[in-house]
């Protein structure tokens, strides 16, 4: 192997790395303001929905906004059910199932 | 419930079974993506081994993608980590996230959990840390499986990726499917309706107008402010 790739990964593993750690490092043994506690409170339900909306509406590259997709069409289904099984496993199986069924019958 | 041998071996086995018990939808997640990306990286010039590699060290599936893509163009490595590391910045917020239920664990641990703090580990215990039967050894065994399913299916996508016919099974919704049900369980109150949709909403803007993921980190910086001011002005 080269040393250039090692070099380039060895880089991207620190890049990666030190932004996983420097808050683990330094805020889990610090008494944090209230406001701030409650700002990482609400980080989960900002981020997932950050990470999957974007993900239900938008396609292609450059992205496009696409509300035809059978992400977005099977997504509801399976919102439905978390909201009313609240169990992670069902929610994921259940879902591939429909996202299989819905690729099958659409060309 | 998987493994029951796992279940009957003292502390260490209760922990590796309970940590399991929570990975699995994450790792059926990975092989697709794993295996997609081993395909990529194997057509990129990049040998098995250069992918185990990069899949250990880095171990961040969006900026490992791009990495390679990049590769393929010709990209100079400095190019290549500077948009790894700003790719990766969103793990900042899923750190500080999580290093609330993290007081008491020793710096050696935290370090150790650091490596595999990504999108869907994070998702998963912080909710599991929420409800409050986790611990630090459990979450890293989360990790740690799920970082084994990763390194592995990256490899063996490099091997025979191109043999798995696309769409089997519907896998490659696993991890949407997943982030539906967490995101679900973050809708504690309005408050968190409100920050969510808000999120998703400018995310979506945002993912229009700008290449990259940067909407990712602006939308869910946006949004957690939005909501922190709404609760403090309206009682929310």
């Amino acid at each position: 192997m080269e040393t250039s790739f090692l070099t380039l990964v060895v880089g991207m593993g620190l890049v990666t790395y030190i932004p996983r750690w420097l808050p683990l490092a330094f805020l889990a043994r610090r008494r944090l303001p209230t406001w701030f506690v409650e700002w990482l409170d609400l980080i989960p339900a900002a981020i997932l929905s950050a990470l999957l909306i974007p993900a239900l509406v938008t396609g292609g590259s450059p992205r496009c906004l696409d509300l035809f997709r059978s992400e977005l069409w099977v997504a509801l289904p399976t919102f439905v059910l978390a909201l009313k099984t609240k169990s992670l496993g069902a929610t994921v199986l259940a879902g591939m199932l429909l996202f299989w069924i819905v690729g099958m019958l659409t060309p | 419930m998987l493994i029951p041998v796992l279940k009957k071996r003292g502390p260490l086995g209760k922990t590796l079974h309970a940590g399991l018990g929570a990975a699995w939808p994450i790792c059926l997640g990975y092989i697709p993506i794993g295996l997609a990306f081993g395909v990529l990286a194997q057509k990129a010039g990049l040998s098995p081994l250069a992918v185990a590699l990069m899949s250990v060290l880095v171990f961040a599936g969006s900026s490992q993608f791009i990495a390679v893509s990049m590769m393929a163009n010709g990209a100079a490595p400095a190019a290549i980590i500077m948009t790894t590391f700003m790719v990766n910045l969103r793990h900042l917020l899923m750190s500080s996230s999580l290093s609330i239920f993290l007081k008491t664990v020793s710096i050696k641990k935290l370090s150790l959990f650091a490596y595999g703090v990504t999108d869907e580990s994070f998702a998963v215990n912080h909710a599991r840390f929420s409800s409050g039967d986790w611990g630090v050894d459990r979450a890293l065994a989360l990790n740690y499986f799920a970082n084994l399913t990763w390194v592995i299916s990256t490899v063996a996508g490099g091997f025979c990726g191109q043999f798995i016919p696309a769409g089997f099974l519907g896998i490659d919704y696993a991890l949407i499917a997943m982030f539906i049900c967490l995101l679900v369980f973050q809708l504690k109150g309005r408050l968190y309706v409100l920050t969510a949709i808000f999120a998703g909403g400018l995310a979506v803007v945002l993912a229009l107008l700008i290449p990259g993921n940067a909407y990712i980190v602006l939308a869910s910086i946006a949004a957690a402010t939005l909501g922190v001011i709404c609760k403090r002005r309206f009682y929310l």
